[in-house]
């Protein structure tokens, strides 16, 4: 049986392609990378969803790391990861910041008043603009900002202790105690 | 207890099917006949048990069997019967167990019906059956059983999404899994050849029915997709190039060429090599697709639950199925692929072209569906590949079809002069091309592609019509003369005609929709006006249309022109209360030269409503056209030659038919 | 007769379509929707698969028809405008990959196939030698 170099064509490129096939079974098609990741936090100035409360500026947000989580009351994940959003409001590594996307005051201030209100502050996007300069596409999705106010990690979709674990944890211990 | 039973039947399928994998191959090594004769019995048995399974499955549906956690997760009382039974193949493990329901079928039918086979050959084509129908049915048995209980058994069903909930859907998925899952007996009966070591003109008489069989039912089920997708989804699109849809075309673009490959094989002993490699690819492309639908590496409007544990599973069975036969083919090709010479202007060589181009254009949709996921995994960026990739790639390269295939007739067997060949086109070409000019003048020049594209389809409707003028001798002879002629054509032409006019069609809507597609949006009141087209359309009114399971918006559009209506035509959204999500039913009036089509949108919260109004030339011409090519393959198969496998007048050189005689 | 003036009025000016885009998103300069028309069709809305921002009905994609426009008006070319979208979300809102390093074969390799395809095959038949039988009548049009 002689092998021709045309016979084992097909064969060779059905190898290659079942590889990639393999290792893209591992892989999530809708996870997106960010285009901000180790870049600056975009500019933005936002008004707190309590009128009374000053604006949310991305300016402030430096000297201390802060984790800011995009949200709605109408987005059915937020709430699976509020919980942990209501613990972490304790930690004082770092500042919650929440972005409330194309809500009502009202229908805000009810879903904060039933599920607890996790947040140091709020800003509110109506026109969606802020998060669209975030690069958001879904929510809930949080940003870990430092110090310089860098963005350096994005977690899209409702966050996790696993995730908090290996992902936003490590990012916190760089910045040392906790001040 | 009517799931149990059907989950034990799959259990004992298994194990036939497995003996029907393995006994027959010693039994055709070893010319035992009695082994051999296990293959058809237990391909019977096989299709007896599947057919029970899957009939306890679907009657686990109808009876709103919730202690099933299949029927709990996907159903709902309230839905329409007809809908609960569809709905048994709207979800993964079911859609899995219709297909291998349809695997044992056609093993079943080789089985049954054919008696013409040598024994030897249809015990090793059974056997590669039974080896695909035991992967599946193990995929389905540890993986995706559709019967596991739920205790305790809800009262009421999660229900179905209800996009699916459509006529369509009870015929698109059972349509495409003839045809993807048809094409397995093409594998198999290549794998058999090259176990056996030959391949001559009377296998590909036996395998080309059902190639023919396969490919008309996966044209049907392509077109009742893209059919589908227009009416429910609200905007008048047909084809969006999502992976899923791709994974459709690229077996549909290998399995045309199979067919035609297959054709050279029996009359003319050549392109073996091609008709095998074909046979191998096409049913490989349609196990990729099956992968890339449940597997979640490829994102899609369509996909089903995502598992990579089943993607696993089934990329295993690829590994074994493709890998396998192409390693055989490597092997054993070049003993087996002697085949008669041709020159270099032929019908064999226009053949060759024919099947040059559809695989470059199978492989361009294959580069821009797993091109991100590639990139993706060498982690360089995230890329997607949409329309346009696809319009400056696959449009280009799938044009030269469109000429070759009306002349590919006209050409000898064997050798032939190019110029007298193509000679008698003289009509259907200068008309196409004067045809071409009027467009491309009467729209001032702005419009070269329509004209280039109007004209291609003047060139195929009218060249594949021009085989029947010929054969009948029309203008030559007297009409009752032609007429006889006619009537003595063997229906195998009448499918050759009729289907290349089919894409013909297609291609002329295509041409018109994309150029002449109007569309108009606007918030409209009850008894406001506007115009789409040359149509008047008037919003007479909106109801609130209770239904089964869901509540309706309804709005009655009055169509007419010069201020008189002459039909009513009904848009709704529906909106499913358990599922908390809308549908659109959309109104389309079609003259059969065009669609009018209307879409209700959402209330603007000031008494009116976003209406979306389109009107769309040659639309319905897509989908004629896609049933007449399924119609054509129908018709092939009903050509008395084909189906009893009457040898053909032998157009191959003595040595070659002794040869087929033998087998 | 109106449907033949019709029917001509058609083939002289036909409109683009796309399938979400609100009556108040449009632009009233003709020339600037046509353009926004353009971009959006070359942008895809991430939240569903697969369509582009003008055929989805989702907030995000209104949001960035929106912000297409806005940035038209504002002065920005077609290749600004697609920057803008692309340094917040990256290639991947593009439907037509650029030509770029990683994606140049995928631009190039249906060609080179079909090339690569048809030199074989020429090269394969040019050097046949056909026996010389008689010619065969041709089956399809003579009746077998």
């Amino acid at each position: 049986m002689k092998l021709r170099p045309a016979t084992i064509l097909p064969l060779a490129l059905f190898a290659v392609m079942g590889g990639v096939l393999v290792i893209g079974l591992n892989h999530d098609p809708h996870v997106m990378p960010s285009t901000l990741l180790g870049a600056p936090l975009p500019a933005f100035d936002l008004p707190a969803l309590d009128e009374a409360q000053p604006k949310i500026k991305s300016a402030s947000m430096k000297g201390g790391f802060t984790l800011l989580n995009v949200w709605g009351s109408w987005c059915v994940s937020c709430r699976y990861e509020h919980p942990l959003l209501m613990s972490l409001s304790k930690d004082k590594r770092f500042k919650l910041v929440g972005i409330d996307w194309r809500d009502t005051k009202a229908h805000a201030d009810d879903y904060l008043l039933t599920n607890g209100n996790p947040y140091a502050a709020i800003g509110t996007d109506q026109g969606g603009r802020t998060v669209i300069d975030l690069g958001v596409s879904g929510a809930p999705e949080t940003f870990v900002v430092d110090n310089a106010g860098t963005v350096r990690l994005r977690v899209p979709g409702p966050l996790t202790p696993e995730i908090w674990a290996k992902d936003v944890e490590p990012l916190l211990k760089d910045q040392g105690p906790a001040s | 207890m009517i799931a149990e039973i059907g989950h034990f039947a799959l259990l004992l399928a298994l194990i036939t099917s497995l003996i029907q994998s393995t006994l027959p191959l010693v039994g055709a090594q070893r010319q035992d006949r009695s082994l051999m004769g296990v293959a058809s019995f237990a391909a019977m048995t096989s299709f007896v048990l599947v057919a029970i399974a899957f009939a306890a499955l679907a009657t686990s549906f109808m009876m709103d069997d919730f202690s099933v956690r299949l029927v709990a997760d996907n159903s709902q009382t309230a839905k329409p019967l007809i809908y609960k039974f569809t709905g048994v193949w709207a979800n993964h493990e079911g859609s899995m167990l219709l297909w291998v329901f349809i695997l044992v079928i056609f093993a079943g039918l080789i089985a049954a019906f054919g008696t013409n086979i040598p024994q030897a050959l249809k015990a090793r084509v059974l056997a590669v059956q039974g080896m695909i129908a035991s992967a599946f049915l193990a995929f389905v048995i540890f993986t995706s059983n559709p019967f596991i209980r739920l205790s305790p058994a809800p009262a009421e069903g999660s229900g179905m999404n209800p996009l699916l909930q459509d006529p369509g859907l009870a015929i698109h998925p059972p349509c495409l899994y003839m045809g993807y899952v048809g094409f397995s007996v093409a594998f198999s009966f290549a794998v058999a050849a090259l176990i056996e070591g030959k391949v001559d003109a009377a296998w590909a008489r036996w395998v080309r029915p059902w190639v023919l069989l396969a490919w008309s039912f996966l044209t049907l089920g392509i077109t009742l997709g893209s059919f589908w997708a227009y009416y429910i989804l609200g905007w008048g699109g047909w084809w969006f190039w999502d992976p899923v849809e791709n994974v459709s075309l690229m077996p549909w673009l290998l399995g045309t060429a199979l067919l035609h490959s297959a054709l050279v094989v029996e009359r003319r002993h050549a392109l073996v090599g091609w008709t095998i490699l074909l046979s191998i690819l096409t049913f490989s492309l349609s196990l990729i697709g099956t992968f890339v639908v449940r597997s979640g590496v490829l994102s899609s409007v369509h996909s089903f639950a995502t598992d990579p544990a089943r993607g696993l599973f089934i990329l295993v069975i690829i590994f074994g199925a493709t890998g396998g036969a192409l390693l055989l083919y490597a092997l054993r090709i070049p003993a087996v692929r002697k085949g008669v010479p041709f020159a270099i202007v032929s019908r064999e060589a226009g053949l060759m072209l024919n099947n040059v181009f559809l695989v470059v254009c199978a492989a361009t949709v294959f580069f821009g569906t797993f091109w991100p996921l590639f990139i993706d995994m060498i982690g360089r960026d995230k890329i997607s590949v949409g329309v346009p990739y696809y319009n400056l790639t696959f449009v280009p390269l799938f044009a030269p079809i469109f000429i070759i295939m009306v002349a590919g007739p006209f050409l000898k067997w064997k050798r032939d002069d190019l110029k007298p060949a193509l000679a008698q086109l003289f009509w259907p070409a200068w008309i196409a091309v004067a045809v071409g000019l009027v467009v491309a003048v009467a729209t001032f020049g702005n419009h070269v592609f329509t004209a280039l594209g109007i004209a291609l389809s003047t060139w195929i409707i009218l060249g594949s019509v021009w085989v029947l003028i010929k054969r009948a001798r029309i203008f030559s002879v007297s009409f009752d003369q032609s007429l006889s002629l006619l009537a003595a054509t063997p229906r195998a032409y009448y499918g050759l005609v009729m289907g290349h006019m089919g894409l013909g069609l297609v291609l002329l809507s295509i041409t018109c929709i994309s150029t002449w597609q109007q569309e108009n949006i606007l918030s409209m009141k009850p008894g406001s006006r506007t115009t789409i087209g040359p149509y008047e359309i008037t919003l007479q009114s909106i109801a609130q249309v209770p239904g089964p399971n869901y509540v309706a918006e309804q709005g009655s559009f009055g169509i007419g022109t010069g201020g008189a209506i002459f039909r009513v035509m009904t848009a709704e959204r529906r909106f499913y209360p358990l599922q908390r999500q809308t549908t659109n039913q959309t109104a389309i009036r079609t003259n059969l030269i065009s669609n009018t089509y209307i879409a209700l949108g959402d209330p603007d919260g000031q008494g009116g409503w976003t209406v979306r109004l389109y009107y769309h030339p040659m639309a319905p011409w897509l989908w004629l056209g896609g049933c007449l090519m399924a119609l054509a393959g129908f018709v092939s198969l009903t050509d008395r030659r084909l189906r009893v496998g009457v040898a053909q007048k032998k157009l191959v050189p003595a040595k070659a038919a002794v040869a087929g005689a033998a087998s | 007769m109106s449907r033949i003036i019709f029917a001509i009025m058609l083939m002289l000016f036909s409109v683009g379509v796309a399938h979400a885009v609100l009556p108040s998103e449009m632009l009233t300069n003709p020339v600037q929707e046509a353009r926004a028309r353009a971009i959006s069709s070359n942008l895809r809305c991430l939240v569903c698969q697969n369509q582009t921002i003008d055929d989805s009905s989702a907030d995000l994609a209104r949001d960035l028809r929106l912000i297409v426009r806005e940035r038209i008006v504002a002065g920005d070319s077609d290749a600004q405008v697609m920057e803008y979208v692309v340094a917040r979300y990256g290639n991947y809102v593009l439907l037509k990959p650029p030509f770029q390093m990683d994606t140049a074969l995928l631009w190039l390799l249906p060609f080179a196939a079909l090339i690569l395809a048809l030199a074989v095959t020429y090269a394969t038949l040019r050097g046949r030698v056909v026996t010389d039988d008689a010619d065969e009548p041709n089956d399809i049009l003579k009746g077998d």
